[in-house]
């Protein structure tokens, strides 16, 4: 571990509970979902983290508890560091408190995981679907939402594809 | 005939609360800019709120060209999901390999050799080159100075012929591979790029005679779409948009990679953080570009250009036909794929819009269990809204041009 990152782990192991671990040369800090927003305060205020690069999530389908991992990477550009936070969520109406508050840029990133991952934001002031329409059923990115796939048009089932499109005046 | 599918109707309570309660009492008008307009650089949509030609609210709506490229890439093995990196920022395609790529071999552990890196270098800052030139013909074209756009063009396609000479593709090269390149690179290519370095300063400067102390630019660009510095790092703001307002943040001189350390560049920084200051960036940057590739094109060493592990690298054509580890190892890679351990990584390059990362999780198998991109361009026009406030459509207009968003980037 990076010695300037050394004290910065410690004192978030210390106030909340935080367990850290390193892999592939990264460190990576699981947080509870009650602590994130102290935490995010704690490394902007204390430890010049000033940047939120991003916010994402992964969905760990069928596990239900925790189901989901949200991913915050913090970056401190007086200090040139680099630190992930991961939050667990479990998967029945999994909810985050919002980061807005601390870091502007989380409005976008949190619609984000509402619109893909169907993750609610306690507090955010703007929740609505960033990249899909607004009248979209499910959320994508999570592993039970299939690819899906169209079947291709060929002569043999010309009609039975030609059923299946949307008519209408438009 | 009614419609199978219901079209969806906004309606004023659901964006009550991002107009002012003048909007709603009629005195305000509410205008739509996009998807279709010709200076939204692709399609971002606009909700204006205006006073006469004020604006007083700017909502931005994204989406529009949302691919799934993070849904798609996850169906996907490491090598065939590359592919779908280029069609993120389709004006860095080299750089979002890079970035995949680099994240891709940290996980590995590999190695890259010398001579990849080098030329890995070269084709990024070439290809930064190429799309300052876009954002430099395109912000131009939106303040109405015309010609500029079609020089700028004209150089482009310089730096599109050099890219089609390596990769046989002038735009989506997935030339990068993860543990070096597809291929080296052909005996035209060293000419090529002293072409380039031969002709390019003069044009620069070509570029600067039309715009850098035209009055009617500076009256368009001076002092409009003002973001200081901890503004900028609070949305979020990487690349040119954080330099023009003062923090020489660039990750190529921060937490250098593919050998970046070893070239001796600037990182060009403006004060003032308007339209102008990230413009002035940006044509210093074109400048620091060439100098790393001078210098990278100069010492380029000689030798493989891909990592001999044989478990992640293809073999080469000729060793397929006389060795039959060569071909299972062959058959494998494009069928099975490689499979890469547990665990998650986020690597970041500087791609010409800024901090360009890829999170990148493994399950320990040969298929990406969640690729996250982090593009610039969408911090960078989170912050729009902000910059524009109280100022008229037609700085609207300067400033969208002077973030350098694209679409592409945005809604991956």
């Amino acid at each position: 571990m990076d010695k300037k990152l050394q004290p910065i782990v410690q004192t978030l192991e210390k106030d909340f509970g935080a367990e850290a671990r390193e892999a592939f040369g990264e460190v990576e800090v699981v947080v509870s979902s009650d602590n994130i927003v102290a935490a995010g305060q704690k490394l902007r205020d204390d430890f010049e983290f000033a940047l939120l690069s991003t916010i994402t999530a992964v969905d760990y389908f069928p596990e239900v508890s925790p189901r989901f991992h949200i991913v915050y990477v913090f970056n401190s550009l007086s200090k040139n560091l680099q630190l992930t936070l991961r939050v667990p969520v479990a998967g029945e109406n999994p909810t985050i408190p919002t980061l807005t508050g601390v870091y502007k840029n989380a409005n976008w990133r949190e619609r984000e995981l509402w619109d893909m991952f169907g993750i609610k934001v306690d507090g955010h002031p703007d929740l609505r679907r960033l990249l899909m329409p607004d009248d979209w059923d499910g959320h994508p990115l999570r592993k039970d939402y299939p690819l899906g796939y169209e079947e291709p048009q060929f002569t043999f089932n010309f009609e039975e594809i030609d059923l299946s499109k949307p008519k209408g005046e438009f | 005939m009614t419609t199978p599918y219901a079209l969806p109707e906004v309606t004023l309570d659901e964006i009550k609360h991002l107009v002012s309660q003048r909007a709603l009492d009629g005195e305000t008008v509410l205008l739509n800019m996009g998807p279709q307009h010709p200076s939204t650089h692709g399609v971002l949509r606009l909700l204006l709120e205006l006073d006469g030609e004020t604006i007083i609210t700017c909502v931005p709506d994204i989406g529009f060209l949302h691919t799934g490229i993070e849904k798609n890439m996850e169906s996907k093995t490491y090598l065939k999901a590359e592919v779908m990196t280029d069609r993120l920022d389709y004006l860095n395609t080299v750089g979002n390999n890079l970035a995949y790529c680099l994240a891709l071999e940290k996980m590995l552990d590999l190695d890259v050799p010398p001579r990849a890196q080098a030329i890995r270098v070269i084709l990024a800052e070439l290809q930064r080159i190429a799309s300052h030139l876009v954002w430099l013909g395109t912000s131009a074209l939106d303040v109405a100075a015309m010609s500029v756009f079609l020089y700028g063009f004209r150089e482009r396609e310089i730096i599109l012929d050099i890219l089609e000479l390596v990769s046989g593709q002038r735009m989506m090269t997935t030339y990068i591979r993860p543990g070096g390149l597809w291929r080296d690179v052909p005996v035209e290519f060293d000419d090529a790029v002293r072409n380039v370095l031969n002709t390019f300063p003069t044009r620069i400067d070509e570029y600067e005679a039309l715009l850098t102390k035209n009055p009617l630019f500076l009256d368009r660009t001076l002092g409009i779409g003002k973001m200081t510095a901890e503004e900028a790092i609070q949305w979020g703001c990487t690349g040119a948009t954080l330099r023009g307002s003062g923090p020489d943040w660039d990750l190529r001189k921060k937490r250098p990679y593919s050998g970046y350390e070893q070239y001796d560049f600037e990182v060009p920084t403006q004060t003032e953080g308007d339209v102008y200051a990230r413009y002035l960036v940006r044509i210093s940057e074109m400048r620091e570009s060439l100098k790393i590739i001078e210098q990278a094109l100069n010492k380029l060493p000689l030798g493989p250009v891909n990592s001999n592990n044989r478990k992640i690298v293809p073999p080469p054509r000729s060793e397929i036909g006389t060795s039959m580890e060569a071909l299972i190892h062959h058959f494998k890679l494009w069928t099975d794929g490689f499979d890469v351990p547990k665990g998650s990584v986020y690597a970041a390059v500087e791609s010409p819009r800024g901090e360009l990362g890829v999170f990148l999780e493994s399950d320990g198998g040969p298929k990406p269990y969640r690729v996250h991109w982090r593009t610039p361009s969408y911090n960078n026009l989170e912050a729009l809204p902000d910059m524009t406030k109280g100022l008229l459509i037609a700085d609207l207009v300067a400033i969208i041009g002077s973030v350098d968003i694209v679409l592409g980037d945005v809604d991956r």
